[in-house]
């Protein structure tokens, strides 16, 4: 178990390594560079401003170079003003100067860098933003997964009965719904003036601070709706299955109530295969997360991821983008462990 | 005089009478035959799967009528119909409404929603079939040979799904990087997968009758590295392969997505059905490795690969769908759904009828998807 644990975690620091190089790489082409440079400077420099621009903050140099600088195992870039005789450099920031600025700036020595849209640390703006997903995250969770366990353990217990099949129509029914097709049903339906149902709110802008029923309802509501259906199938077919295995059969033919044995002898095995299924939903929701934060206008990771690769934040984008890689990466791994841990059938190695 | 919802709803089902008599049509043909047809003609047994079907031809048809359909120009502006509610008459002429209203451009919301049904029916299916050429062309190798190469191939398969897919849009789908040509040389490696599949395939069947297999072979690259030249460089000199560079943009990025899960899906099924007898005996047999890959294995993992293929449309659907919805790679006319609800969802708590139609259209075709699937794996695996 430990050698399994070790090997993937160097899988996961190989995979994060290519994966930032790669996103480095993108971010770091020359249009890309050049938009940056005119946002930043001056939206009428010519193409040799443009270049100076450039070359006087270190992005010229080699990607491999820059890519080391950034990880923090190259020395941070420094440049001498030749008239003035100031130095500037990538980790020469307003709080130091250059006597005092430390040689190497890189996430290994825990530094993100500044980001040039909201002209903040990296680090402060992701834990911040991260804090307000975390919240939304895990309250489409709450309404989710019961929800979905429910619906797959009602059609699964009786397979092919009419209950069975109207959940299940409902399931691949959520499933077909995208978040921004059910965030704009709901929105129409319940928040706007044509129908004159204004039960809830249709931006949750207010919901980072101060979450209520009427702001925070709608974005949940869209988040889990997609996720339900795909879980609920799952479990569906799991519960389904252990339904007809011959020792349910047994408990039946020894008397046992249909609700115990439901609830006694089948949950639990037929929740080893949801509980996987329930983990690699996370990346799923990574992706209904930015939707429904866009749709809705709340400023969290989401919203941010967008707002760094639209206008090409290059340091906020890449630590993005490490948040993203992990939440992958460890949910995958955890789904693994915990699979072994809930069918000791298996063995890892 | 403004329509009711009744009567917006007559006038609708009247514009859709060329795409209801032909479902009509198609529905009598395949119950006549359904013993005939195989697969498809099964699919006629189960009512989920029947009704799946309805749904998608439902849109084929109106992709393929569109232009009889639409009842005012999807690009054309009116003025004093901004954002107007359905049902309410165009001023000036006769007998026309705006039969879902307008947008905030003035538009017919209606034909735009028709129109766009053609973008998606497309894109999403061609995109589909290049992501299954890609997974096909490089999971049955991994699967049946395993070791290294396989080992190489799943890393990377997994290190593009670890990718967030907004990520990946974002990083591939803008201006900038069509100025650098990465989407052209994502292209020339994406779109020459078809063209080695079908080489391969045809050489492994035929290579013991080299007449036939010469014909075959040549006809297939020659065919297929005219349509490369065009689709992915642009420069067929007959201009009749042609990709417009927003579009190819969309296209392979998608394909990008897409060809990952389509290659984890194949590896594992090719695993499995690599250890059946009819396997050993055409090894046994002295059949080369691709005619074994090719002949003996794939078209036993046809079942499942049509169902995923049937779900994969519609995932790419909702993927298009999200590009639009955040603007990237499509032109701002463009009436494809995703663009059509980002443009309505900013005024969606004033008025909401101009995002509605697409999203309901949108979610009707992933539906009819999703239930077909439900229906051919339902029936796939009776026998």
């Amino acid at each position: 178990m430990g050698m399994f644990i070790l090997k993937r975690s160097g899988l996961m620091i190989l995979t994060a390594l290519c994966l930032t190089f790669v996103v480095f790489f993108l971010t770091n082409l020359y249009p890309n560079l050049e938009k940056l440079a005119k946002t930043e400077g001056n939206m009428r420099m010519s193409d040799e401003q443009v270049i100076s621009w450039l070359d006087n903050r270190g992005y010229t140099q080699n990607v491999f170079k820059r890519y080391g600088e950034w990880l923090g195992i190259v020395p941070g870039f420094r440049h001498t003003d030749e008239e003035e005789g100031k130095i500037t450099g990538r980790c020469i920031r307003t709080s130091n100067t250059p006597e005092t600025a430390p040689n190497f700036c890189g996430v290994l020595q825990g530094d993100f860098g500044f980001s040039t849209v909201f002209k903040e640390p990296v680090s402060t703006i992701i834990g911040r933003r991260l804090g307000a997903t975390g919240k939304l995250m895990l309250f489409a969770f709450l309404v989710m997964v019961p929800m979905a366990l429910v619906i797959g353990i009602l059609a699964g217990m009786r397979e092919g009965s009419r209950t069975d099949r109207s959940l299940s129509t409902f399931a691949i029914a959520t499933s077909a719904t995208p978040e921004y097709v059910s965030g704009v049903i709901l929105i129409a339906v319940f928040a706007s003036s044509a129908f004159g149902l204004k039960w809830f709110k249709g931006t949750a802008t207010s919901a980072v601070d101060d979450a209520t029923f009427v702001n925070f309802t709608l974005p949940v509501l869209t988040i889990a709706l997609y996720g339900v259906g795909y879980i609920a199938r799952m479990t569906r077919a799991s519960m389904a299955e252990v339904m007809t295995a011959q020792y349910i059969r047994t408990a039946r033919l020894k008397g046992v109530s249909f609700a115990n044995i439901v609830i006694k002898h089948a949950l639990r095995n037929a929740l080893i295969a949801p509980f996987t299924v329930i983990m690699l939903q996370f990346p799923f929701l990574l992706t209904g997360v930015v939707i429904v934060e866009i749709l809705f206008n709340y400023k969290g990771f989401g919203w941010t991821l967008v707002q760094a690769a639209g206008n090409n934040d290059i340091e906020l984008l890449l630590s993005c983008s490490i948040v993203a890689v992990i939440v992958v990466l460890v949910t995958q791994l955890i789904s693994d462990i915990g699979y072994v841990f809930l069918n000791p059938r298996i063995r890892v190695s | 005089m403004t329509l009711s919802w009744i009567q917006i709803f007559g006038h609708m089902f009247a514009q859709f009478t060329p795409v209801f008599v032909s479902l009509i049509a198609v529905f009598i043909i395949s119950i006549f035959l359904k013993r005939k047809l195989g697969l498809y003609g099964k699919l006629f047994d189960s009512v989920i799967g029947m009704f799946g079907f309805a749904i998608v031809m439902f849109w084929v048809f109106t992709a393929i009528f569109a232009d009889a359909i639409i009842t005012i120009q999807p690009l054309e502006q009116f003025s004093g119909m901004k954002n107007k509610v359905p049902g309410t008459p165009l001023v000036g002429v006769e007998d026309t409404w705006f039969l879902l209203g307008g947008d905030n451009l003035a538009r017919d919301v209606f034909s735009r929603m028709v129109m766009g049904s053609r973008q998606v029916l497309i894109i999403a299916p061609a995109a589909t079939t290049f992501a299954f050429m890609v997974g096909v062309t490089l999971g049955v190798p991994a699967g049946y040979y395993g070791g290294r190469y396989d080992t190489g191939m799943s890393f990377l398969a997994n290190l593009v799904l670890s990718f967030p897919v907004i990520l990946l849009f974002y990083l591939l789908v803008t201006p900038e990087i069509r100025e650098t040509g990465i989407p052209i040389y994502l292209a020339a490696v994406l779109f020459l997968f078809p063209i080695v599949f079908f080489t391969i395939l045809l050489n492994s069947r035929f290579y013991t009758q080299p007449k036939k297999r010469n014909l075959y072979v040549a006809m297939t690259l020659i065919l297929g590295l005219w349509a490369y030249s065009g689709l992915a460089f642009n420069a067929d000199p007959t201009g009749f392969f042609y990709m417009d560079p927003n579009l190819l943009n969309i296209f392979v990025a998608v394909v990008f997505v897409n060809s990952p899960t389509v290659f984890r899906i194949v590896r594992g099924l090719v695993l499995d059905i690599k250890t059946r007898d009819y396997v050993a005996a055409a090894q046994t047999r002295g059949e080369g490795p691709w005619y074994v890959m090719l002949w003996e294995i794939l078209p036993n993992a046809r079942g499942p690969l049509i169902v995923d293929f049937c779900l994969r449309i519609g995932y790419t659907t909702i993927l298009l769908g999200t590009l639009g919805f955040f603007g990237l790679g499509v032109s701002p006319e463009s009436p494809d759904w995703g663009s059509t609800i980002n443009e309505g969802r900013k005024l969606l708590s004033i008025y909401p009828h101009p995002a509605l139609p697409p999203a309901f259209a949108l979610m009707s075709l992933v539906l009819g998807l999703n239930l077909l699937a439900d229906g051919l794996r339902e029936e796939s695996l009776r026998d």
